[in-house]
């Protein structure tokens, strides 16, 4: 019942009124969390309620994460060059347990050769090196639906 | 003090100073105000506008206490008498990609290209101790660097480079001494005297705690591991270099550069409390201590910080822990250029930000250099790109003329100022962690990471405040750029490093393997025992990385970091 109104939604229709919630995550190996914590804590300077897995979470365990802390996106770091395989294995593992509507984003080194596969397995944008956190927060504001009449 | 009327020619210095100020200055400031009102180093240490003999006079400078002579204590301008007039340093690029067989071509064509020093990448699995069939392992086999799974991996990629005649760098920590024995029982193989083998491991633990996140075990038995690897090398590869103590990782994730000298130097005491406390003799393994710092982009705070780092070091050798051979005290590092400096955006820029910390290592007396290449903000760099970076060690060294003298920048009144400055500031940072308990101690409570943490966060906010300026990122933009050509990891790797993995493990002894193993979990278990000597039996006998961190792991249990923001 809840999940067919969308996170944006309160139970009365009204628009909501909690913060926006971060799932910040490092899947696979790699151990450069320096742009992962920069972000989450420019987020949570933003206003919203951000929390960060740590290193070497499997997607199984960013998923289970996500459903725990009922997040509204997934921000996922890779400087590994494991984002291939391991973001979309992110985003399907989300569907599998019915979060439909979380958004996932992700940053690192990442080439933009690789960024329309990526973007076409569910990814909702690709922030590289260079990228400022205000637009991070931005798009983040944007995505995630704020009222019953964006559903 | 200085009520007393001074004279002579230092009294006379500083009164031509405040003429001068009040004149020629003042008359300038009032029409052509300057660019801030305060300058600033990276670290946010104040550049002041002018440096003369009397700033160095009212810090208490002493040229024979705080400078001397290179190649000797307390070697502030340089560890050697002739520095790069006897030979230049090592230039020295870290590669690995892939498989064994393609970095072995990386090599040889950077061998061929006039480079004198190997220094090998390994992928993350190999980092973190686990084989390439392993489930954690998957979509990271041969990304970051070489996949190495067995002796066999190693036989491969170092075929037709003889060992007794090159020296390798291996980026391992966790699981170095298993890498090590391999290199060893290579060695043997080719018929080269381990007496004569020559390289580094990394086997700096502590640093992967706070910034590079390659660890397996919790610290006390991975301090075990490391003073285990210094007692080896001490009998058996006496010139072979038992860690490198590294700031490198510690400034990528955002220290300062005081706090990259003070976080690197804490560790190393560390390692030497912990070796002395394992019955070590400080003389018989503090020659073989060697250090790994950046180079960032801030070049004259870079120039003073590897001056600093050098005298810093020799003080806390001979002064703190009693040190009597000079080779104890002499602090020999390997640099490399800043990656976090690069952009991914205008990435030729990148070759000019690389020639000026580059040049910052040199001016620092590095005794061997890793050059980035222009495209590493992107992927892992193509042959042209590390050709270039490789290129510029080249004109710095040959054409450039800065490697003829001797610390050519010594004297100068800001990089004293500068240099003296970094020291005071680390050695600060040093009493504080000793006030925690210690570096060990000063990580489990988080203090070295929040400090690092703090460090980016107001770099970050700098850049979008438009207060710090980089070029081509929030300045100088283009639109619509074109990029490089990047290099492609074959996606392969990984299900044929598999297949090699399974064919080494049908083809061993499994009985001897089993053994070697059981051995090994015998010794982890008695306290004190010592470790190589079994690791090297098992991977004598083709026992894997992944086998014999596993039963490490079963011993020791995993770390587990406390997470928070």
């Amino acid at each position: 019942m809840d999940d067919k109104l969308g996170k944006g939604t309160s139970l009365d229709g009204l628009p909501r009124s909690r913060p926006i919630r971060v799932l910040v995550a490092k899947p696979g190996l790699d151990g450069h969390d320096r742009g992962a914590k920069v972000v989450a804590r420019a987020l949570r300077d933003a206003g919203m309620e951000v929390i960060y897995t740590g290193l070497r979470q499997t997607p199984e365990l960013i998923a289970e994460a996500a459903l725990d802390e009922d997040v509204d996106v997934v921000g996922l770091s890779s400087l590994s060059g494991a984002h291939r395989a391991l973001f979309p294995r992110v985003v399907e593992e989300l569907r599998r347990r019915g979060l439909d509507d979380v958004v996932v984003i992700g940053g690192g080194i990442i080439p933009a050769g690789d960024v329309p596969a990526l973007l076409e397995a569910g990814v909702a944008a690709i922030f590289g090196p260079g990228s400022s956190t205000s637009a991070i927060a931005e798009f983040v504001r944007k995505a995630v639906p704020t009222s019953s009449g964006g559903q | 003090m200085t009520d007393e009327k001074e004279t002579g020619p230092r009294a006379a210095a500083r009164e031509a100073r405040e003429r001068w100020e009040s004149e020629t200055l003042g008359k300038t400031l009032a029409r052509f105000p300057e660019r801030e009102q305060r300058f600033e180093t990276m670290s946010g240490l104040e550049r002041g506008r002018l440096y003369a003999p009397d700033d160095l006079e009212a810090s208490g400078h002493d040229y024979l206490r705080d400078e001397g002579f290179p190649g000797e204590f307390p070697y502030t301008r340089g560890i050697q008498p002739t520095m790069f007039r006897g030979r230049l340093w090592t230039m020295r690029q870290y590669a690995g990609f892939g498989s064994a067989a393609e970095t072995n071509r990386r090599f040889r064509y950077l061998l061929e290209q006039g480079q004198t020093g190997l220094s090998v990448a390994f992928d993350l699995p190999t980092q973190i101790g686990y084989d390439s069939d392993d489930p954690l392992a998957a979509g990271e086999v041969g990304k970051v660097g070489v996949a190495i799974d067995s002796l066999a991996d190693l036989e491969v990629l170092f075929d037709g480079i003889p060992l007794a005649d090159v020296s390798t760098s291996m980026t391992i920590n966790s699981p170095a001494a298993v890498l090590l024995a391999m290199y060893a029982v290579l060695a043997e193989k080719q018929g080269a005297p381990l007496d004569k083998l020559s390289g580094t491991v990394q086997n700096d633990i502590l640093k992967e705690y706070v910034a590079r996140g390659t660890y397996i075990f919790p610290p006390a038995p991975s301090m075990r591991l490391v003073t285990d690897l210094f007692a080896y090398c001490a009998e058996r590869l006496p010139a072979w270099n038992s860690i490198s103590i590294s700031g490198y990782h510690i400034r990528e994730a955002g220290s300062t550069a005081v706090q990259e000298v003070a976080f690197t130097l804490a560790n190393g005491v560390a390692y030497v409390k912990a070796a002395m406390e394992a019955g070590l003799d400080i003389d018989a393994f503090g020659p073989r201590l060697s250090f790994f710092f950046n180079s960032h982009i801030d070049f004259l705070e870079e120039v003073a910080k590897f001056r600093a780092a050098r005298r810093l070091w020799a003080r806390l050798m001979r002064d703190r822990f009693g040190a009597k051979d000079p080779r104890s005290w002499m602090l020999r590092f390997h640099t490399q250029t800043a990656g976090s400096s690069l952009t991914a955006q205008q990435p030729l820029n990148n070759v000019v930000r690389t020639t000026l910390e580059a040049l910052a290592a040199v001016l620092g007396g590095t005794q061997s250099l890793h050059t980035n290449s222009y495209d590493e903000a992107l992927s892992l760099p193509t042959e042209e790109a590390v050709r270039v970076a490789l290129r510029t060690q080249q004109i710095i060294g040959h054409e450039s003329g800065v490697a003829d003298t001797v610390d050519p920048l010594g004297g100068s009144y800001l990089i004293e100022s500068l240099t003296d400055r970094i020291e005071a500031g680390a050695l600060r940072y040093i009493e504080e962690i000793d006030r925690l308990g210690g570096a060990v101690a000063a990580i489990e409570k988080g203090f070295i990471q929040r400090e690092i943490e703090d460090s980016a966060y107001r770099h970050q906010r700098l850049v979008e405040e438009g207060k710090r300026t980089v070029v081509g990122v929030n300045a100088y933009e283009i639109t619509g750029e074109k990029l490089p050509s990047l290099l492609e990891v074959d996606q392969e790797v990984g299900r044929r490093q598999r297949e090699l993995l399974a064919g080494v493990k049908s083809r061993r002894d499994q009985v001897a393997v089993r053994a070697r193993l059981d051995a090994l979990r015998g010794a982890a278990t008695s306290p004190g025992e010592p470790l190589m000597p079994r690791i090297v039996e098992a991977v004598r006998e083709y026992a894997t990385l992944g086998e014999i961190c596993g039963v490490l792991r079963e011993v020791f249990g995993e770390y587990t970091p406390s997470v928070g923001l």
